[in-house]
């Protein structure tokens, strides 16, 4: 036999309808296939005569004290065994109602699935809500155990009803078994051997079902996926480190990260303690990478190549099993985790709550605990991701509420668009003009750089008093300056927008694109919006960097946090707005009642609750005098 | 822009067993670091431990950028004490020595060897007070014992670090429970996937350094390191890496056999856990 480490290994799970026996028939291939250490079927013997009870096989399983007292099963644990030169994980999953939680995590880490039926009951509710869990949660080789054989006489009839019963459901989910097997695991028919009281029986025994199954192959064919998990700084180099979910990837590859839309160039494959420096990593891998130049990348981004991007979007469909302990509403709010991203969801639509039992839809407009439904998700921002069917790993969500996860779901994009489309990509037959007029020429007249000041901060912090004042004074001292701020974007640029999530994101994009164009024309842009999320200032940014790149350099965006505490904001209130916020006359209102993400390195911090107008007008003054001034 | 292909695409290398383990507890490690704010591991300097480290050093390049915490009963042997001192200045490590309250301080009903182990629980506690960490990565196996098989990699415990094994969260898709009500933390366990024998192959591929004690000499060797009066070697030949992994390929041994308190009642191990013990 080779060495044990060098063995395949499969992780697989038993599922069923409680009592149908899944325990009996971990401990029967443990015992079977010889993989019981030393005095361990003695002491549960000893065990059980103490008790005065007949030999139980469960026993090996529920190895804890409020198992044995209870006779249930309740969490999942993992024994492995040996058959056929390859090692099982088996994952005994219970099948409680109460305990679905714990067959979802043990189902979820399995690469294939026994499914018991009793054959004196049949099939069962949760024989049924098993088989559509294994489905979405990917397992997708099954093969059906029909126990007890001994309690209906092994009985060939009995056993070709509950084949055709269940035969018939999981064809309506598309799901093909490898196989039925009758047997009887408390005395071992058809476990590790043919059953001599089964004769009818021509099919495989459990452990020939096993050997079928095959490992599952690491997508390294498929497009490129590594969700970012982190960018290391702990020397010299800067890493971004992740796990490549799905394709592969090599020194010199040019790489996009979504949704922050950046390039760059695989430089190195980092690894410590290894004998040479890889040149290349594939699917399964956690690595390190670092690129040609230094790009902001953060966690939640998805690295793929340029000619298979991963879908931008903040809404999509989520096929979902909810496991929360109450039931799940329209417009709830939830924590979406999704590969490594995070944000905030809701449940924009339920459409459809779906029947484990008979398959069968119908509309709801709540979801029962440990239903399965198909809703409608929106994001606070952009996130990337895949379509379930394109990349599972990418294309699979969880939600969580009260730091539990409380759902897992399967993404489709069905009826909603790539909203990479809409917002980053510019049509390809638009040749950026090369202007006859070099940034140089402009600066050398002007005696300054353009560049972007972005006032960012609370509603009341002092952005505008600020930015008209800094205009001003600027403008006396002959820079070109020019302020952009809701009265003159609001009015006729952005006069289609109003104030929803979206139209927000999109009034700060045009802010962006426009405040990049005009600092390409050589001038000092100051913005003056609230721009609650780093998301769309990041946004910002990426607009006037992509301008800068395309010519000579020497545009820059500055992110200035206009900062005042929210308690010295709401007590100003120059427009009385936090007072009808406050009395839930305004919807969504930044500090109130939606979110104020703070820069998180600004490049400058102005405290108009500590500073005077004039102490902080002299700093930002003494800010552009130093970034902007041209060098002569 | 295009992508550059390679002229050569070379033969692809595929994960064997250990590689794929690897790969998973790299991961484990890089979320909790990213996920919790005051992080630390443990350190009991026998060879689980030390493979944590040594995959800490994989995820973080050569760097273990959090505080290694050893909770000393005070009665570890000697060989243990030389080794720690050597290694913690080797790797550059962070190192937090621990003290544990005296025996007499812990619940007598215990069976005596439980009731000694209990002081290293009673430790641990008391140094997650004093540093207040958020998550703590423990290097224990599902294949070592029944309650540790029911563990999650992200294990949340509560008021006085209790774990509550009939309610635990769910885990799946790698999505792992990393946010938590107040006057909770986190037991991070990447190694709960590994067995006895993996560690053993992993320890030999990656020549990861280990205590002699590990090592038959005069026909006896510990295969498990805890306090030295309530552990015992188990008779053994085998002296090299080579001979110890022949010897759990065929053994049926259980590897805590040498451990006392695991057998002194049948929930004795249980209550330990259930108090905060590894």
């Amino acid at each position: 036999m080779a060495p044990r480490s060098s063995r395949p290994q499969l992780k697989i799970v038993i599922v069923g309808h409680v009592d149908h026996g899944k325990s009996t028939l971990v401990g029967r291939l443990i015992h079977d296939t010889g993989s019981l250490p030393d005095g361990k079927f003695e002491a549960i013997e000893a065990m059980c005569r103490r008790r005065g009870m007949p030999f139980e096989w469960a026993f090996l399983m529920d190895a804890l004290q409020a198992e044995r007292d209870q006779g249930v099963t309740i969490d999942t644990t993992q024994i492995r065994f040996t058959s056929g030169g390859r090692d099982y994980v088996i994952i005994d999953a219970p099948g409680h109602k109460e305990f679905l939680k714990n067959m979802i995590t043990g189902a979820a880490m399995s690469e294939a699935a026994l499914l018991l039926i009793d054959a004196d009951e049949g099939v069962r509710e949760q024989s049924r809500r098993h088989g559509y869990l294994l489905h979405l949660l990917g397992v997708r080789q099954v093969a059906v155990l029909v126990n007890k054989m001994d309690l209906v006489g092994f009985d060939a009839g009995r056993f070709g009803e509950v084949v055709e019963t269940y035969r018939g459901y999981l064809e309506g989910l598309g799901i093909a078994p490898t196989c039925f097997v009758p047997i009887s695991a408390r005395d071992g028919d058809n476990v590790a051997t043919a059953s001599r009281r089964m004769p009818w029986h021509q099919g495989p025994t459990v452990l020939e079902a096993l050997d079928a199954f095959r490992p599952l192959d690491r997508p390294v064919d498929r497009p490129l996926r590594m969700p970012v998990q982190d960018v290391y700084k702990f020397d010299a180099r800067r890493i971004i480190a992740g796990r490549i979910e799905a394709g592969r990837v090599r020194v010199g590859d040019e790489v996009m990260f979504s949704p922050s839309n950046r390039t760059g160039r695989i430089r190195s494959i980092e690894a410590w303690s290894v004998p040479e420096a890889p040149r290349e990593a594939h699917a399964g891998q956690s690595v390190g990478i670092t690129l040609d130049e230094q790009i902001f990348v953060e966690r939640g981004d998805v690295m793929s190549h340029l000619d298979d991007l991963p879908v931008e979007t903040n809404v999509f469909r989520g096929r979902l099993f909810w496991l929360g302990r109450r039931t799940l509403g329209l417009g709830d709010r939830l924590r979406l985790k999704l590969h490594t991203a995070e944000t905030d969801a809701q449940i924009q639509s339920i459409e459809r709550v779906i029947d484990t039992s008979d398959l069968g839809s119908r509309e709801a407009s709540e979801v029962e605990r440990n239903a399965v439904a198909e809703v409608v998700l929106r994001t606070r921002g952009l996130i990337a991701l895949d379509e379930h069917e394109q990349d599972p790993i990418t294309g699979r969500f969880v939600l969580v509420e009260d730091h539990i996860p409380v759902a897992g779901g399967i993404i489709s994009m069905e009826g909603y668009p790539d909203q990479r489309e809409l917002i980053t990509q510019r049509s390809t037959n638009i040749t950026a003009v090369g202007h006859g007029v070099s940034r140089a020429a402009r600066t050398g007249r002007s005696g300054h750089k353009g560049g972007v000041l972005w006032f960012t901060g609370l509603s009341g912090a002092g952005k505008s008093t600020l930015a008209l004042a800094l205009e001003a004074r600027l403008f006396a001292k002959g820079y070109e300056v020019y302020v952009l701020d809701g009265d003159n974007v609001r009015g006729g640029l952005n006069a289609n927008l109003g104030f929803s999530p979206e139209d927000r994101a999109e009034n700060i994009r045009r802010v962006g694109e426009v405040a990049a164009l005009f600092a390409d024309a050589g001038m000092i842009v100051i913005s003056s919006f609230i721009s609650p999320y780093r998301a769309d200032r990041e946004r910002a940014r990426h607009a006037v960097e992509r301008l800068a790149s395309n010519g000579e350099g020497g545009l820059s965006f500055h992110e200035i946090h206009i900062k005042a505490s929210l308690a010295v904001c709401e007590q100003r209130d120059p427009k009385g707005l936090y007072q009808k916020a406050r009395a839930g006359k305004i919807a969504e209102f930044t500090g109130i009642s939606s979110p104020y993400e703070p820069p998180e390195v600004p490049d400058l911090v102005v405290r108009t609750d500590l500073m005077d107008v004039e102490e902080c007008l002299h700093d930002l003054v003494a800010y552009v005098e130093q970034h902007f001034v041209h060098q002569r | 822009m295009r992508r550059i292909l390679c002229v050569a695409i070379p033969e692809r290398q595929p994960m064997d067993h250990l590689d794929t383990l690897e790969a998973e507890s790299v991961y484990i490690l890089r979320e909790a670091f990213a996920k919790l704010d005051n992080l630390a591991v443990l350190w009991s300097l026998g060879k689980d431990s030390n493979v944590v480290l040594w995959l800490t050093r994989k995820a973080f390049f050569g760097h273990v950028p959090f505080p290694v915490m050893h909770v000393d009963t005070g009665k570890k042997f000697k060989e243990m004490y030389d080794f720690r001192e050597h290694y913690a200045r080797e790797w550059g490590l962070n190192l937090l020595v621990e003290p544990c309250p005296p025996v007499e301080e812990m619940d007598p009903t215990l069976p005596p060897a439980a009731r000694s182990a209990a002081r290293k629980t009673a430790g641990l506690n008391l140094a997650l007070a004093k540093h207040g960490f958020q998550g703590l990565i423990a290097g224990i196996r599902r294949d070592e014992e029944g309650t540790r098989a029911k563990e999650r990699y992200f294990s949340p415990r509560g008021e006085g670090n209790r774990w509550n094994l009939k309610d635990q969260p769910p885990e799946f898709w790698n999505q792992y429970m990393t946010s938590f009500p107040p006057g909770t933390h986190v037991r991070v366990h990447p190694l709960l996937h590994w067995s006895e024998v993996d560690i053993w192959r992993y320890t030999q591929r990656e020549n990861i350094p280990l205590i002699d004690l590990y090592f038959a000499r005069d026909g006896r060797r510990y295969r498990s390191l805890g306090d030295q009066d309530i552990t015992s070697p188990v008779p053994s030949t085998a002296s090299t890496l080579d001979e110890i992994i022949l010897e759990l390929e065929t053994t049926r041994v259980a590897e805590r056999s040498g451990r006392a308190m695991d057998h002194e009642a049948e929930d004795a191990f249980e209550r330990l856990r259930a108090d905060g013990y590894m």
